[in-house]
């Protein structure tokens, strides 16, 4: 029986090709441009999140600037310089949610590898929490540790990519030496980037110690990164970065409610403003895929409102030979519902290979403004899921397309239907 | 076979229109009946309460023994499949199936599988002489020969009657002919037929013709049976 009334769907279909085409084709694009709606917005955010870095949840930085008024007898344009007292000052300030503070430095060098090969890179002074706060591993040996600043050793970790052209591909470079603008030191690790565009892909890491005791940097930092708790929420951290500019201001001599003068910023913080902008680009898009697919629905809405009236006629016989409001109204769901799944399920394909052609196209592609190296769409895919629940909508959508106007047909008496043209 | 007794039917299409006054007629199995009138006079609204195509207000129809009042939808459905055989004036094949598959249409919604359906139907398209034209499309036929598909496609499931409305209204003098004589060939064989027509000629083949008036039976005449 069932099997019957796919046979009768099928001739009717057949029966008006152009008609189920023109609805076929609502349902497609609608699909099909939802999901690539929704993977440019999947574009978009990875993007975004990958070249805003990781910051850990319980990270602070606080990095100087240049003042953005003129204050205390100073001018406008005076630049904050940032050393160890001022992570004692925060200390101090806030013990209950500061726990650490590490200064940061870096600064452009010259390096020769022991097979004599010079690069000019990035230098930088790193610590054992500045690491495990960007979450950070090495591919061989080790990061740098406690010890090696205590000691003020002379050991680097260097970024994969930077390995890679020093020394080659697959060459084992742990315990080889480096020269650093004329002093040697011992790689003990190689850490791992995720590809050649990270922030790092191009820096060698010795112990901050031994960077300021080499270039003779007293206790100045670039920046600073504080160890907290009880942070993590925006409101916390919101007192807190009040606080500490009010501290800041006071020492530097700057107008507190000058934000230019010193960035302070929070891991949790920075998540929680992510989170929502995310939210809203995905909130952009979910919104209006969902108008696309219901224009699709419309469509299929208004052809089926359109075939159930042109075939009355034709129900009406049905009617007199003996079919039941039910066979009616099954007979239309299933045409509607065949259509939907059939041509849902190719805007899903278009759709789903139309974002793996972005991916493979422009997926990858990098920005290069100046030195900084930016991924643009970056795997701008949908997940299946996603793909089958807006095509099951779709479908649902059509089932109930077709049984509203197959419904009231079987509402007429069989002689009206029969007298329908 | 059936019973109509005092059947009134009143259309409300803005102003009240009392189409049939108190229809009081009997019709025995086997007879064959034809049913006159002028247009408007209700005729054809009777031969479409005894189709169950449409409902009566007052009065009570027995079709085989069964009461047909204020059926629901489903039980309409059942008894026109099982009890009652149409034939149309304009035919009402489906475009888009071929003869054999518009004879076997009332078996389908008697849930018959569909081997069995198309044997039948070749089968009583051979009955009609169109077994050669079984994979014809109605627009592939003459007006003859799609009336005698459309009485093939009544008779598939054996039912109590036989309806026909203006069934040689669309057809020229000579497949009239042939459209009347299969008929009475089914008549011969015992089947209760009721056609509404216009026609003189055509109400002769029948035994007995209901003249109807304004609502009303008007005389019953009874056939002689030389004309035949």
């Amino acid at each position: 029986m069932f099997l019957d009334l796919l046979f009768e769907v099928r001739d009717a279909i057949k029966r008006n090709k152009l008609r189920s085409a023109a609805t076929g084709f609502a349902v497609t694009s609608g699909i099909f441009l939802l999901i690539v709606l929704l993977g440019a917005g999947n574009g978009l955010i990875h993007t975004l999140e990958n070249n805003m870095g990781e910051m850990a949840l319980d990270a602070v930085s606080v990095s100087p600037g240049w003042t953005s008024t003129a204050f205390g007898g100073y001018e406008r344009g005076r630049r904050i310089e940032l050393d160890d007292s001022d992570g004692e000052l925060s200390l101090r300030l806030d013990p209950e949610h500061v726990l650490s503070f590490h200064p940061e430095y870096s600064k452009s060098a010259t390096i020769t590898a022991d097979n004599n090969k010079t690069l000019s890179t990035t230098l930088r002074g790193g610590t054992p929490y500045l690491f495990e706060s960007n979450n950070d591993k090495a591919t061989a040996g080790r990061l740098l540790n406690k010890l090696d600043l205590d000691e003020k050793r002379r050991v680097a970790v260097i970024a994969a990519p930077l390995a890679e052209r020093l020394f080659g591909k697959d060459i084992e470079v742990v315990s080889r030496y480096l020269k650093i603008d004329g002093s040697m030191y011992q790689i003990v690790g190689v850490l791992y980037v995720k590809d050649n565009t990270s922030q790092y892909a191009e820096t060698v890491f010795v112990p901050q110690s031994t960077l300021r005791l080499i270039y003779n940097l007293g206790n100045k930092a670039e920046d600073l990164t504080l160890k907290t708790q009880g942070l993590e929420q925006s409101e916390n951290f919101n007192v807190f970065e009040k606080l500490l500019r009010k501290a800041l201001a006071l020492k530097h001599t700057f107008d507190p409610n000058d934000w230019r003068a010193v960035y302070i910023s929070g891991g949790g913080d920075q998540a929680e403003t992510m989170d929502t902008a995310f939210g809203a680009i995905r909130k952009a898009f979910w919104f209006l895929g969902i108008l696309t697919l219901l224009s699709g629905v419309t469509g299929v809405s208004n052809i089926m409102l359109i075939s159930v009236r042109e075939r009355t006629h034709e129900f009406g016989i049905r009617k007199a030979l003996g079919a039941r409001p039910w066979h009616i109204i099954l007979m239309v769901i299933l045409e509607s519902i065949s259509i939907t799944t059939i041509f849902g399920y190719l805007g899903m394909v278009a759709g789903i290979a139309f974002c793996e052609y972005m991916n493979a196209a422009v997926g990858n592609s990098t920005l290069d403004i100046g030195e900084v190296q930016m991924e643009y769409f970056q795997d701008p895919t949908v997940g299946l899921d996603i793909c089958i629940e807006a095509t099951l909508v779709m479908i649902i959508a059509g089932a109930v397309a077709g049984f509203i106007p197959a419904r009231k047909t079987t509402k007429i008496k069989p002689i009206e239907a029969l007298q329908a043209r | 076979m059936i019973h109509l007794r005092n059947i009134h039917k009143t259309y409300n299409n803005g102003a009240a229109l009392h189409v049939l006054k108190g229809i009081d007629l009997d019709i025995a199995p086997g007879e064959f009946v034809a049913i006159m009138g002028a247009s408007g006079s209700g005729k054809s609204t009777l031969l479409n309460i005894l189709g169950i195509l449409d409902n009566y207000d007052e009065g009570e129809y027995t079709l085989d023994g069964t009461l047909i009042k204020d059926l629901s939808e489903n039980k309409g459905a059942y008894y026109r499949n099982r009890l009652i055989g149409f034939v149309f004036q304009s035919f009402n094949l489906i475009s888009f199936k071929d003869a054999q598959e518009n004879v076997a249409l009332p078996l389908f919604y008697q849930g018959i599988g569909r081997k069995k359906r198309n044997q039948l139907a070749l089968e009583y398209l051979d009955k009609v002489g169109l077994k050669d034209w079984a994979h014809h499309y109605p627009n592939e036929m003459s007006g003859g020969q799609k009336q005698r598909v459309a009485i093939a496609r009544a008779l598939i499931t054996q039912p109590s009657i036989i309806l026909a409305d203006e069934p040689t209204g669309a057809l020229d003098s000579k497949t009239t002919i042939e459209v009347m004589e299969l008929l009475r060939e089914l008549h011969r064989q015992g089947m209760t037929i009721v056609m509404v027509t216009h026609e003189n000629d055509v109400a002769h083949c029948a035994e007995k013709i209901v003249h109807i008036k304004d609502g009303q039976i008007e005389n019953i005449e009874l056939v002689n049976d030389t004309n035949k």
